[in-house]
């Protein structure tokens, strides 16, 4: 997995690649919490556009890091999930709490 | 049995991409699409994981067990097995949204009994886990249907 942060003002831009999965969970956790505990961000983008796998060990940093930026009034978005991966994300009803988009200059513009 | 593959390795996080490729490759053999493997590399993903997060506690000295057949043209068998701490309420565990982690989704199992069509837990505190999954395939062969 190949990880890239990136901070615009209030927002933590976070690009994952590769497979999202048990090995790679905890380091994505720590690596996001670590900015989200130091930095002030009250929203959070996870890009998901070069994840070719996910299962619920991915679904569970997910799900665990919105509950984070919730609990600090922020919102959280998804960009960019491939139909293998959307697919898994609607199945587990991460996609009711979580808005979902194509791509990230649809979140710019909103 | 039309052909089969089993293969062993310790309960280290690095194995279960192994794992599910292995599986995910070997299904290749059958009348499958893309979108069947990718289930059946979710669920050996999920067995898996199952076995050295919960199984073994995160130690990577356990071993786990994958055994794939293919029975016929159309109907895999995925057996997953550990020697871990075993499951104490099978009913609970299979319960969707459960998790003895609470940082966890409680979706493994979830997942396991959609995309499959058969799905047996063999297990007991202290014994192990034993975990069959069982695939069966649509022909999408037209001539075969004719």
């Amino acid at each position: 997995m190949e990880l890239e942060l990136k901070q615009i003002r209030n927002t933590l831009l976070v690009r994952v690649k590769g497979e999202m999965d048990m090995l790679v969970a905890e380091k994505l956790r720590k690596e996001i919490d670590r900015r989200l505990e130091t930095k002030q961000i009250t929203n959070l983008v996870i890009n998901l556009d070069k994840v070719t796998f996910i299962d619920s060990s991915g679904l569970g940093v997910i799900i665990g890091r919105y509950k984070k930026i919730s609990s600090l009034n922020g919102k959280m978005f998804i960009v960019g999930a491939s139909p293998s991966v959307r697919k898994i994300l609607m199945f587990s009803g991460i996609n009711k709490l979580i808005s979902m988009y194509n791509n990230e200059q649809d979140i710019i513009s909103i | 049995m039309k052909n089969y593959v089993r293969f062993e390795f310790p309960s280290v996080p690095e194995n279960v991409s192994f794992a599910r490729s292995c599986v995910g490759a070997f299904a290749a053999q059958l009348d499958c699409t893309l979108e069947e493997i990718e289930e059946i590399k979710l669920v050996v993903s999920e067995a898996v994981s199952n076995s050295i997060i919960h199984g073994y506690k995160n130690q990577p000295h356990g071993k786990v067990l994958v055994m794939a057949t293919i029975l016929d043209d159309r109907i895999m068998e995925i057996m997953i097995e550990d020697n871990g701490i075993g499951i104490a309420d099978i009913k609970q565990a299979m319960e969707p949204s459960f998790s003895s982690d609470p940082s966890r989704m409680g979706l493994g199992f979830t997942f396991m009994k959609s995309f499959m069509d058969e799905l047996e837990v063999v297990s007991q505190p202290g014994e192990g886990t034993n975990i069959k999954l069982k695939r069966c395939f649509l022909v999408k062969d037209k001539e075969a249907l004719a």
